[in-house]
């Protein structure tokens, strides 16, 4: 199998290898320690164009963009796919791989071949994160830095296009480490009770892609940052206005002048319906995410002691191991009692249920925002990724973009409950499927809440720093850079053979979006971002981030 | 099914047989009855049953048939897939024995560590090519490779496939509307087609000690043309000089190894050169980039000074392999195969590609050989093969034989004709064809629209050709540029093939001598090394026996004589080629000459007295079919899973130097050869 894909391409390796699925995900998962390569086994990333123009065969992710490219004269020469081992923190990947001293070789050689025109980087999803990481460690002196000087970014950068940003996290992230499960698994335990929790093919699924997960550091990337001055505490949210019918008329009937059906829709919701708690991420129970505040519980997470270390673990569960093992069951029925967390304890949550992973992913994250972005400690490289920790890099005449997409729900917080105590069902926790809200408030639907979206990150997480944190000269933007905030409002495919659409705005489909590329040709082209027409705004990002508290 | 009814229609016979006993009048008259009517029935049953039988026979077996062989078919395929990765191999170590080690696993254990980076120069032809941007025909291609990978697209449109492939005839760039660029990444030439390896093993071996992406390079090019164009166009060189600097420093200062293969080792002295030259032409990376960059230069199969194979390719786009198939087959090339004309349109194809200038002959007659002489001449083809056993009795032989044998006169690179090649000069009348007016226009409109350009030759260019009976290497130029005047005033523009006198003059500075080592000074880089790495034991092209083709208007008027065979006593020529010791491809001469005695110690050539060693690997056929391409072949690629081979490349990325690998490993009469050339210093 050497240098033949483990991820991507057609998987065909589970599937073959059917008595060693254990075998992919040995390989796949780093090291619980280090974050590393475990022992004798190199995993690297494919490098090149075709890193990731198709994530498996006919399911494309930047092929569209670099075909449209091609027609208006780009080639290999000046085209480059920054393509990093995405399991790993961002500067392990430096450490490792010396991706980032390669992005920045790269980028002085385009710069230098294509007669000193300034490149536009166009990140995706996580590589937003990483790029962000990119811009801080070019310009930090050498040890931790790439020793690029304060003009770097200035000299080589005309313009970051970020697809489908992830710049405060998104919610998935969360429920994915603390059990394993996005929407997507919740409904198919849903669907078919017993198919996940039966042990097939003799291996507990879940426990192990939980277990492979939670060794990769870069999961951690996308926790929610920000704490609840972003995504609300246990009362308030920034999105509590959003209605989801609304949201959903909106979607059917695009036709109709936005601005009317918005407003008068969300006056009805506002006096008919009670607000949603989406500052609650994880609630334990309907009920609890429904509450007001004080008729919760006020256990505080710290109390969350590991009492009784005895462990749950016995021979019959197998090879199998997750640290929910260790925990008690009184603990997690401790955990369970505590019933709403917010992105803040959130964090005390995840410290508690999978500590070894966060001891060695908040080495290399951070998760909050800065009092005073001038403290020396914000040269560390953990800093870097953060952007509400961090300052944008000295140059004025660049642009930022925010392309992504709305219009499609998507997950914000989570209805959790405990699963039936079985013995080798290691993984406690699990969304509770039946929670349904009623008719009046569809945001809640099987156990999770929802609000606009391109399916995977939130308007807010994608939106805020550009509408706000950003917009304008601001102490996380101190030289003025320009943001521009591109909105895709989706339209599902109308037929069958237009494949995964053209108006697409969800996640890894909007890279096939006409109107999106179009933007992007446009600015690689040469144009700036007022000759794009500026902003184009469907939700209600603005009015979503005016309500958010931060220093600027 | 036919005996389960045949079996019932016997019961019911009895039955009805046993049936009524009342009135036997009755009965009797009944009976016949009965037995008239049974045996119509029988009868047309009968016949149904035929009827039946037949075309049961005919569809279902037919069905049966198919269906038979689809279950069997997913049943081996099953299998196919359930079968252990490590089957095959086990089937043959039961077989053969144990294999050794793959030389990555036994330095493994050694204890060797990946220390220097590693950078791969591919060759002609081993490089794939992509498409970005076609014309009509070749719609839903984009970014897929037009050459390696399976060549699927030469069957399906060749037509479109040759016009894609072509480059402009005058510029030598693309044509207008075609964008087609060399494959980028490790996966540009690990496998030349599926299952052809190229460098993959020796990428797998160096895994094996820790190299990994970051540490290694294929400096993919467009190999079809001229290599200062490769920076003009794509910005290669640039691109190349980056990637080295940028492993230099993230590897902590370690010098690269650099492992060009056939043409690239041309391409790599080319970049040498450009690195260091200054900026509008050249990198500007000041005189030591190289002392500071590169710790060793490994060639394999390096063609410095030419391949003679080159010659008949762009003379008349035929070289051994072809001229085998045209003996054999005479009509197939010959006709219009698929309604057009093959050679033609390959070699039109080939023309245009200038990087195939840069392997002719080199070094004009100094190198390889005037009339009645040449350095390789007491070479003897039937000793070859107890040369291959045994080593040692080279020079005894070569002695003992050089009395009696005839020399073959490997100098005249082309003849006219088998007798013209073997008689001494003086006895050949030539006429000079350079004066020769090119007559009336050969060409008519049956010729359609393939265009070479000996249709703008007359018969007169054509036979005044022939007429000079003999080229050498230096009149070979004046050949190509009768006969292909377009081509070389583009190729010499970018490519030169003489001996420079002076290596301190002025026009030495220019981008075209750079890939001539006879008209270049190597870096100033006392430290650096330099291997020339190639197979010996194969017979290799030298010199070519042609004929004029049977005149028919649209074909090219020259062919490789192939009823020209050697005598008994001398088989060196066969089938019209004269073959001398090599790698199938370069001859021993021009890969070694260099290393051996060019560059050897501190010459005019390398002023700065880099270290040369030459490394030779005798062929040895694979044992048997299992063992594919061999361990130890010596052949022009394969020579790249030479185990031998691929260990010393390991040894040296390791850090060794030339001397801990033991210094030269001679097989071949490579020093007394390059003895005999008279070659100022």
């Amino acid at each position: 199998l050497f240098r033949k894909r483990l991820w991507g391409g057609s998987f065909t390796e589970i599937f073959k290898r059917f008595g060693w699925p254990l075998c992919w995900l040995e390989h796949l998962s780093l090291h619980n320690e280090t974050g590393l390569d475990p022992p004798g086994i190199r995993v690297r990333a494919v490098s090149g164009l075709v890193a990731a123009d198709y994530f498996a065969p006919g399911y494309f992710v930047w092929a569209v963009l670099i075909q449209n490219l091609a027609r208006i004269g780009y080639e290999g020469k000046n085209m480059y796919m920054a393509a990093y081992d995405w399991r790993l923190s961002f500067q392990n990947t430096e450490i490792r791989d010396q991706a980032l001293s390669r992005l920045k070789s790269k980028i002085e050689l385009m710069y230098v071949t294509n007669g000193s025109k300034k490149v536009v980087v166009v990140p995706h999803s996580m590589g937003v994160i990483y790029f962000l990481h990119f811009l801080k460690w070019v310009e930090s002196p050498p040890p931790m830095g790439g020793g690029g000087g304060p003009g770097w970014c200035a000299k080589h950068i005309k313009a970051i296009m970020n697809i489908g940003p992830a710049f405060l996290g998104v919610p998935k992230a969360v429920s994915g480490m603390l059990s394993a499960e996005a929407r997507d698994i919740a409904v198919i335990r849903a669907v078919a009770p017993g198919f996940l929790d039966s042990k097939f093919l003799r291996l507990q699924t879940l426990e192990h892609v939980m277990r492979v997960s939670r060794t990769w550091d870069s999961i951690v990337s996308l926790m929610p940052k920000g704490g609840e001055t972003i995504w609300g505490n246990l009362d308030w949210s920034p999105e509590e206005e959003h209605d989801c019918d609304s949201a959903k008329k909106r979607y059917l009937q695009c036709s109709l002048s936005e601005k009317n059906t918005n407003h008068s829709n969300e006056k009805r919701g506002f006096q008919a319906k009670e607000r949603m708690k989406y500052g609650r991420i994880i609630s334990f129970g309907k009920a609890a995410s429904e509450l007001p505040s004080s008729q919760l519980p006020t256990l505080g997470s710290k109390e969350l002691l590991r009492t009784s270390t005895s462990s749950n673990s016995d021979a019959s569960c197998g090879e199998v191991w997750t640290e929910y093992d260790e925990m008690s069951r009184e603990s997690i029925q401790k955990v369970a009692e505590n019933k709403a967390y917010t992105a803040r304890t959130l964090i005390d949550l995840l410290r508690f249920v999978a500590p070894k992973m966060m001891q060695r992913a908040e080495a290399h994250f951070s998760h909050g925002i800065a009092e005073n972005l001038d403290d020396p400690k914000y040269a560390h490289y953990k800093y870097w990724s953060n952007p509400l920790e961090t300052k944008l890099p000295e140059a004025p005449d660049m642009e930022i973009y925010c392309l992504y997409g709305v219009g499609i729900p998507t997950e914000r917080s989570y209805v959790y409950k405990l699963s039936p105590s079985d013995r080798c069902n290691s993984i406690p926790f699990q969304i509770d499927t039946s929670a349904d809200g009623s008719d009046g408030g569809g945001c809640l639907k099987g156990g999770v809440y929802f609000v606009d979206g391109d399916e995977s990150v939130p308007v807010l997480s994608a939106g805020f720093m550009c509408a706000k944190g950003w917009r304008g000269r601001t102490r996380f933007n101190p030289s003025g850079i320009a943001t521009y905030i591109r909105e895709y409002q989706h339209k599902p495919p109308a037929s069958l053979l237009e494949g995964r659409g053209v108006e697409s705005g969800a996640h890894v489909d909007i890279m096939g979006n006409v109107a999106l590329i179009e933007d992007v040709l446009r600015v690689a082209a040469g144009a700036t971002g007022a000759e794009l027409g500026g902003d184009r705004i469907y939700s209600d990002i603005i009015k979503m981030s005016e309500r958010i508290n931060i220093r600027l | 099914m036919s005996m389960l009814k045949r079996r019932k229609g016997s019961e019911t016979k009895k039955a009805s047989n046993s049936e009524p006993q009342t009135d036997k009048d009755y009965e009797t008259r009944e009976k016949e009855r009965d037995e008239k009517q049974k045996k119509s029935k029988q009868e047309d049953y009968e016949n149904n049953k035929k009827r039946n039988l037949k075309k049961w026979s005919c569809v279902d077996s037919c069905c049966w048939f198919i269906g038979c062989i689809c279950s069997i078919w997913w049943f081996l395929l099953f299998l196919y897939n359930a079968m252990p990765a490590s089957f095959p191999q086990y089937v043959t170590e039961a077989i053969t024995g144990p294999l050794p080690d793959p030389p990555g696993v036994k330095l493994h254990k050694e204890g060797l560590k990946a220390n220097h980076p590693v950078v791969f120069v591919p060759g002609i032809v081993t490089g794939g090519l992509e498409l970005w941007e076609g014309h009509q025909c070749a719609e839903g291609l984009f970014r897929k490779r037009l050459w390696g990978g399976t060549f699927g697209e030469v069957y399906k449109r060749p037509l479109c496939w040759v016009e894609h492939m072509s480059l402009d005839n005058e510029t030598g760039l693309d044509p207008s509307g075609v964008r087609i660029r060399p494959v980028s990444g490790l996966v540009a030439a690990d496998y030349f087609a599926a299952g052809y390896f190229v460098w993959a093993v020796l990428i797998a071996n160096l895994a094996r000690i820790g190299y990994e992406e970051k540490n290694m390079y294929m400096a993919a090019y467009d190999w079809r043309i001229s290599f200062q164009n490769t920076e003009v166009r794509d910005q290669t060189l640039s691109r190349m000089k980056s990637n080295i600097e940028l492993m230099v420093a993230t590897s902590g200062g370690r010098k690269v190894v650099i492992i060009p293969h056939s043409m690239g080792v041309l391409y790599f002295l080319h970049f040498m050169k450009w690195v260091e030259a200054p900026a509008p032409m050249g990198g500007g990376g000041g005189s030591d980039w190289c002392a500071k960059h590169i710790k060793a230069v490994m060639n394999i199969g390096g063609p410095f000074l030419g391949v003679p194979k080159a010659v008949t390719g762009l003379f008349s786009a035929e070289a051994k392999d072809i001229a085998v198939a045209r003996a054999i087959a005479p009509g197939v090339l010959d006709m219009d195969v698929f309604g057009f004309q093959t050679l033609q349109h390959v070699m039109r194809m080939i023309r245009t590609w200038d990087s195939t200038m840069s392997m002719v002959p080199k070094g004009g007659d100094t190198i390889w050989g005037g009339l009645d002489w040449s350095p390789e001449e007491d070479y003897e083809c039937n000793t070859k093969k107890i040369k291959s056993n045994d080593t040692q009795t080279v020079s005894q032989n070569g002695k003992g034989s050089s009395g009696n044998a005839k020399h073959a006169n490997y100098g005249r690179i082309i003849s006219f004709g088998k007798d013209v090649a073997e008689v001494h000069s003086s006895k050949i009348e030539r006429m000079d064809f350079r004066g020769a007016v090119k007559g009336s226009n050969l060409a008519n409109t049956t010729c359609r629209d393939v265009w070479t350009e000996y249709d703008d030759m007359g018969v007169g260019g054509i036979n005044a050709i022939a007429d000079y009976k003999v080229y050498t290497a230096g009149s070979i130029l004046d050949l190509l540029h009768f006969v292909a005047p377009k081509m070389m005033k583009r190729g010499s523009a970018h490519f030169s093939y003489g001996i420079a006198d002076n290596l301190d003059d002025k026009k030495y500075e220019h981008y075209k001598y750079w890939s001539n080592p006879l008209e270049t000074k190597l870096p100033n880089a006392p430290n650096m090394e330099i291997f020339s790495m190639y197979g010996v034991g194969i017979p290799t092209e030298r010199a070519y026996v042609y004929k004029l083709s049977p005149a028919a208007g649209c074909y090219i008027p020259f062919q490789i004589d192939t009823s020209a065979e050697g005598g008994l006593e001398s088989t060196c020529l066969k089938g019209g080629v004269l073959s001398v010791d090599g790698d199938e491809t370069v001859p021993v001469l021009s890969a070694g000459f260099m290393g051996a005695k060019g560059w050897r110690g501190k010459t005019r050539f390398n002023p700065s007295g880099i270290r040369t060693y030459i490394r030779e690997y005798n062929h040895a056929p694979p044992a048997n079919l299992l063992e594919g391409r061999g361990t130890q072949s010596g052949a022009h690629v394969d020579i790249m899973g030479n185990f031998a081979l691929i260990e010393d490349i390991i040894r040296v990325a390791a850090g060794a130097t030339g001397d801990d690998l033991g210094g030269d490993q001679v097989y071949s009469d490579i020093f007394k050869w390059s003895e005999k050339i008279n070659l100022r210093l």
